[in-house]
């Protein structure tokens, strides 16, 4: 009994956690109006970028920062076309979608000898019980990502609730024009909330590549972006919220994981299906009207109302 | 601006012109035997069965002296086109790699009734003149790692993460169970397989997670046939220190330490001797061949360290018994279901 309610646990908080990273990209994004619906891409690029890094320097921490980087240059684009361009959000997002793993697979080819996958890194990210647990305290032995992640969460929930920074990313979310006649510099949170959140994606990315698995192959990166995506929407913009969203996703997975195989029961496709069943259901019974930041997804233009 | 333009397009068109021509000018204008292939979207040089048959083409080319030439797809929707490109060189035989390619290779090859078309693990209901089916008894290479694992077992628990559901699927989750119970009825003992299937070929964290309770639930040894998917199950036994069955190619590189063995499934065998075949003269056409252990297209590779010598021996007498065709690997439930009839009449 212990032994599965462990193994949920840990299953759970494994599968939640790369989402969780994006979901609070996207929260954070947009929060200060803008719609980032290209974190798949960006994760992808962090998940490449994060394995061939630890992979050719050996150390895995500096395979994080260096993943967390390429997905804020992706998320640079993103940044100059809708903020400075007013282009309309959703196509640079999705081109950012596309973008993403393909960049990926090339500088994959450039570096690996032509493979579409990279070879496996030495050493991965560090475990939360040392490399060494087995029985009970095995199955809880979750990656450091998992704890980062949650430190994250706890840290954006403050700064974005009860600091005056955190305020003002709000403002500029909800009212540009009202933020801009009380000094506040709508381009500049907007850039920097947008290149935070492809940081954060990139971050993602790279719990997948270097704590789950240990190599990038175009298989990683299969979802987890949109999965954030929902979970941001899910958990209405809030950064605890898209977290829980997130675990909730992860929880449902791991129900499929502990109870779909051995024989007799369901069949194993119907037990497939309880992940997006729950959400339908939960979004349906619990989850009242989400509001959205009133200026998400649209370009703020100087001077027009 | 505008004459800009105006020279740019003719540039355009002049590279087309040339370009076009080009493509005549390579028509066939000697006897050597052409050999072409079109990858399947993962490319080239994807560690799996495309780069497989390139290589199988590439010793085709070293032994016979053909003309050898690929084409990739980059997604689905190239598959016709490189297919109709290949044929412009009025190539001997042309390679569809994989069964997405299927439909597309039908219907370019009944645009061009002249030449040979093959495609791996695919099987026709009705095989037109012009196109070879070629398809791996997946089943007998399961059932020799499922007999592996049987005989390397010591907590008699072991485990077998499928993708989904499918026939071919079949032949790895059969032919693997029944390498077990064949291991088991030997050792006269009873050896548990706990199995789950991912639904999914991409997903590492769904793979790790069921390998994961696998081998909290007591089992030492899994096997995979879950193709992406499965780098999560070779990385839960890299963590938890136990023993993982690679599929397709040699895994071992991915946890030296950790993989047992692999279920091999050699492409290039069966591209490189398709070829010379109808290189031959063989009538090729209209048939679908089907490659096992006896034709060397699956098997186990030769180097396992991390297994028992004693262990790889009695593998290699299995091995014999197949080809032989003393014992048959079952590839669906049914025949499954009579194998182990017969397994539990002559214990």
């Amino acid at each position: 009994m212990l032994n599965t309610l462990t193994l949920i646990i840990g299953i759970t908080m494994m599968y939640a956690t790369p989402m969780a990273f994006a979901a609070l990209g996207g929260v954070i994004s947009e929060l200060s109006g803008v719609t980032n619906i290209g974190m798949e891409g960006m994760m992808t690029i962090g998940a490449f970028v994060g394995a061939s890094v630890g992979y050719f320097s050996g150390n895995p921490w500096l395979g994080v920062l260096c993943a967390g980087i390429s997905g804020a240059c992706l998320a640079l684009f993103h940044a100059i076309a809708s903020i400075e361009f007013h282009a309309d959000q959703t196509v640079s997002g999705v081109a950012l979608n596309l973008i993403g793993p393909a960049l990926a697979l090339f500088f994959c080819r450039l570096a690996f000898d032509g493979s579409a996958v990279t070879q496996p890194v030495a050493n991965k990210l560090p475990k939360l019980f040392g490399p060494n647990a087995s029985g009970i305290l095995g199955n809880l032995n979750v990656d450091m990502m998992v704890v980062i992640a949650i430190i994250l969460v706890a840290i954006a929930w403050f700064v974005i609730y009860h600091t005056k920074w955190g305020l003002r990313i709000r403002a500029v979310g909800e009212n540009p024009a009202a933020a801009d006649t009380l000094g506040v510099n709508v381009k500049l949170v907007r850039y920097i909330c947008v290149i935070l959140s492809g940081f954060l994606a990139g971050m993602g990315g790279a719990a997948v590549t270097l704590s789950i698995v240990a190599q990038f192959s175009q298989t990683s990166i299969a979802g987890q972006g949109y999965m954030a995506l929902a979970a941001v929407i899910f958990g209405r913009w809030l950064p605890h919220g898209a977290y829980l969203a997130c675990l909730l996703f992860g929880f449902a997975q791991a129900l499929t994981v502990v109870f779909g195989g051995g024989t007799g029961g369901l069949p194993t496709q119907i037990i497939a299906m309880l992940p997006y069943v729950m959400t339908i259901l939960i979004l349906m019974l619990f989850v009242g009207k989400s509001n959205a930041p009133k200026a998400d997804g649209v370009p703020y233009i100087k001077g027009r109302r | 601006m505008k004459r800009a333009k105006c020279i740019a397009a003719g540039l355009l068109s002049l590279c087309l012109a040339i370009g076009g021509s080009g493509c005549a000018m390579n028509e066939k204008d000697d006897d050597t035997y052409q050999a072409i292939m079109v990858t399947d979207t993962g490319g080239i040089n994807d560690q799996s069965f495309n780069q497989s048959s390139w290589e199988g083409l590439k010793n085709f080319r070293d032994s016979t002296g053909s003309t050898i030439r690929y084409l990739e797809s980059k997604q689905a929707s190239d598959f016709t086109t490189n297919l109709d490109r290949a044929t412009d060189t009025y190539p001997d035989i042309v390679w569809g790699i994989g069964f997405s390619l299927a439909d597309s290779l039908l219907q370019v090859a009944a645009m061009n009734p002249d030449i040979n078309f093959a495609i791996i693990d695919q099987s026709f209901e009705e095989t037109p003149q012009n196109v070879t089916g070629v398809v791996f008894k997946a089943e007998e290479s399961s059932f020799l790692v499922g007999y592996i694992a049987g005989l390397s077992t010591k907590t008699d628990k072991v485990g077998y993460v499928g993708a989904m559901k499918t026939f071919v699927n079949d032949q790895f989750e059969y032919g693997f169970l029944a390498g077990v119970a064949y291991a088991a009825a030997e050792l006269g003992k009873d050896i548990e397989v706990q199995e789950q299937f991912t639904e999914s070929y991409s997903d590492v964290a769904k793979a790790k997670g069921i390998a994961n309770k696998m081998f909290a639930n007591g089992c030492d040894i899994v096997f995979h046939s879950a193709g992406g998917a499965g780098f999560g199950v070779i990385e839960s036994a890299k963590e938890n220190n136990k023993m993982a069955i690679g599929v397709d190619t040699d895994q071992s590189y991915l946890a030296p330490d950790n993989v047992l063995t692999s279920g091999l499934k050699n492409v290039d065998v069966a591209v490189e001797s398709i070829s010379k075949m109808d290189m031959d003269g063989e009538e090729i056409g209209g048939k679908t061949f089907s490659y096992g252990l006896k034709e060397n297209g699956v098997g186990i590779p030769e180097v396992n360290k991390n297994m028992d010598p004693a262990v790889y021996d009695k593998a290699m007498e299995i091995q014999e018994m197949i080809i032989n065709g003393d014992l048959v690997a079952p590839s669906t439930e049914e025949t499954y279901n009579e194998f182990i009839a017969n397994l539990n009449g002559t214990k």
